[in-house]
């Protein structure tokens, strides 16, 4: 057999993927708003990209159905390379605004946003829009998680009655920080004794270590769980298989495990995006940043309505909503 | 904090650990040393660890049977194994390179597979820790070594019947044959080609089962990319291992035990940055290899076509 046969079956196998890939882009209509979004895991993670996912789709309802808005997606983007491509494409093709969901594609908007002045973007978890730098096409949005993981805290601390609480994190950054901090100021605001077990796998994707990760608080005697991003899938079976309470965020967990999922902290950017579609009709295209609260409802505490939670619990956890919209109560968690 | 590292829970604790994360490694370090014992790298391993695992958790999530799902994990692994036999025995292709390929094509597949017949991340209700009675109620031995589910138990079963085959059998035999001197072993009748055939395929149905141990007994979800990268660690442990099944077996007993005892330091409070902590296994594996390549030598024929002469 020839050696060129060796390279061939193998080149192909890899061109065969990369056909897979690729979304198509129709032409520019008048009145339809077009929007494309980059997101980094899949849309229906149950975490941060689904978030995103479920409030585009809201808004697109909002504005009148696939006829008003238009809405193409790129998920699974973890290449920052790829993910910079599919941004340029986007707006090469005309769409009125390209989503990078996630901080790691600020770099690649700072150099793309400018060769495209008509078209709005936006990326998040972050403050950043590069308007000191002149570029005034990027919008920023960002999520006051520590407000949600603020109740959660609250609600773990009253549940637990071993005092010991775990949690488990992706890696020590952004709003999954911000969470974990927000969730143990919330404890440690009712239940000084309380003790969390704070443990960061030091990945976004590895289900089997953050799944061991639960197994670990649970001998640690942990009986209430939390967890942040989409690698905690299987952390909440290992929950409801030993009877351990969770509390979820961004976005609702609660039908992987009704039976011992309390409350999710949900994300959800319809606001921002409103927002943003305004401003970019009146031929604003970038320059703010937002973020979603408590207040504005952009964060939402989301109880299982199945999950009979003791009046107290429930009605602490009011308050403590109500106390962070107020401004009653402020999340101290000493940055 | 220190000195709870050495207390009983928490000894318990890391070894009942490890012995779980250990558990695909094992399948998948095991086939995977059949294929280059015989002079086959098989770098796709992931990808078929990742379809298997959808495999298995599809079919017990809709028929609600867990044995057909480890069932439909092992054939789709072994079609993907004999895929790979095809491309890089038949078809003589470069090994590294048609392994990444099948690598990508698991995972590419795998996720479409999951959003169109899935489109959610659901949960199934997995094999269940078996209680053995009288054993599982010892003391620290039966919460670590029975009380675990029937594909841990499994993959600990493999590592004497893989070692049994290749050292003890005509087939282990000819497997060694073909892996070190493929000609010789051709000149004395023996098929290379039938041989290479059989190893990736056995190689793919245990990297399937490595997917499923994942999917429907330690897990019990399936998501996009559910292995992270599981599936190189293996290839890394046949490495690590030697080539062969025990040394495979303190490998990934040592890679997951490193593991469970960083995840136990950071649940103590020990002040150890979560960075440096979850670097310890990685760490610790580059460490070994380096220790042990030394003295190791790989099989001659690894990753070379075998092309008659003449």
């Amino acid at each position: 057999m020839s050696s060129k046969i060796k390279w061939i079956v193998p080149l192909l196998l890899i061109a065969m993927l990369t056909a897979c890939g690729g979304g198509g882009g129709a032409e520019e209509e008048e009145g339809v708003f077009r929007v494309a979004v980059i997101m980094p895991s899949a849309i229906n993670d149950l975490a941060f990209s689904q978030s995103m996912y479920d409030a585009l789709i809201a808004t697109q309802e909002e504005m009148g159905g696939p006829e008003s808005m238009e809405l193409v997606y790129s998920e699974s983007m973890f290449v920052v390379d790829d993910a910079a491509a599919a941004i340029r494409d986007y707006a090469s093709q005309g769409y009125d605004l390209v989503i990078a969901h996630g901080s790691q594609y600020g770099s690649s908007l700072r150099e793309i946003a400018p060769d495209f002045p008509e078209t709005s973007f936006a990326h998040g978890t972050t403050v950043d829009t590069f308007v000191d730098e002149g570029i005034e096409n990027v919008f920023a949005y960002d999520a006051a998680s520590d407000q949600g993981g603020y109740v959660n805290g609250v609600i773990a601390g009253l549940l637990t009655e071993s005092n010991v609480i775990g949690v488990i994190g992706p890696i020590e950054t952004g709003d999954a920080k911000l969470y974990v901090d927000g969730f143990v100021a919330g404890v440690a605001s009712v239940n000084p004794e309380a003790v969390v077990n704070v443990n960061y796998i030091g990945s976004f994707s590895d289900v089997a270590l953050a799944t061991e990760a639960a197994n670990t608080h649970i001998a640690a005697g942990a009986d209430v769980l939390t967890g942040s991003a989409q690698m905690v899938v299987g952390a909440i079976g290992v929950a409801e298989a030993n009877g351990v309470y969770w509390l979820g965020t961004q976005s609702s967990q609660t039908s992987l495990a009704p039976s011992i999922v309390v409350a999710n902290q949900v994300y959800d950017w319809t606001v921002v995006l409103d927002q943003i579609i305004e401003l970019n009709r009146a031929g604003t295209y970038g320059g703010t940043a937002y973020r979603i609260t408590l207040e504005n409802e952009g964060l939402v505490i989301d109880f299982n309505p199945d999950l009979d939670l003791p009046a107290d619990v429930q009605a602490a956890a009011n308050d403590t909503i109500q106390g962070i919209i107020d401004g009653s109560i402020t999340v101290d968690i000493g940055e | 904090m220190i000195s709870e590292l050495f207390s009983a829970t928490v000894l318990i604790g890391i070894i009942a650990s490890g012995i779980r994360l250990a558990t695909p490694y094992l399948y998948a370090a095991i086939g995977e040393t059949f294929g280059q014992r015989s002079g086959v790298l098989n770098l796709g391993v992931e990808g078929q660890m990742l379809l298997g695992a959808f495999a298995a958790f599809y079919v017990a999530f809709t028929t609600g049977n867990l044995w057909l799902g480890l069932l439909a994990a092992a054939v789709v692994g072994a079609l993907m194994g004999l895929a790979m036999a095809f491309v890089s025995v038949t078809l003589h292709a470069e090994q590294g390179i048609s392994g990444i390929g099948f690598y990508l094509f698991g995972l590419g597949v795998s996720d479409l597979l999951f959003q169109r017949m899935l489109g959610t991340v659901e949960t199934v209700n997995g094999f269940q820790p078996i209680y053995i009675r009288g054993l599982s109620d010892l003391p620290v031995l039966g919460r670590i070594l029975f009380s675990q589910n029937i594909l841990v138990y499994g993959a600990f079963v493999l590592v004497p019947i893989a070692w049994f085959v290749l050292n003890k059998t005509t087939l282990g035999l000819k497997i060694r044959a073909v892996g070190e001197n493929p000609q010789a072993a051709d000149s004395l009748g023996v098929s290379v080609n039938r041989v290479r055939y059989f190893t990736v395929t056995l190689g793919g149905v245990l990297s399937g089962i490595a997917g499923a141990s994942l999917s429907i007994a330690l897990l019990n979800v399936f998501q996009q990319n559910l292995t992270s990268g599981l599936g190189f660690i293996a290839v890394a442990l046949v490495y690590f291992g030697g080539w062969r099944p025990a040394g495979v077996l303190l490998g990934a007993l040592l890679f997951s035990m490193v593991n469970s005892l960083q995840l136990w330091v950071q649940v103590l409070g020990i002040p150890v940055p979560s960075d440096i902590a979850v670097m310890m296994p990685y760490v610790l594996t580059i460490v070994a290899l380096i220790l042990t390549v030394q003295r190791v030598r790989s099989p001659s024929a690894l990753s070379k076509p075998f092309q008659r002469e003449g």
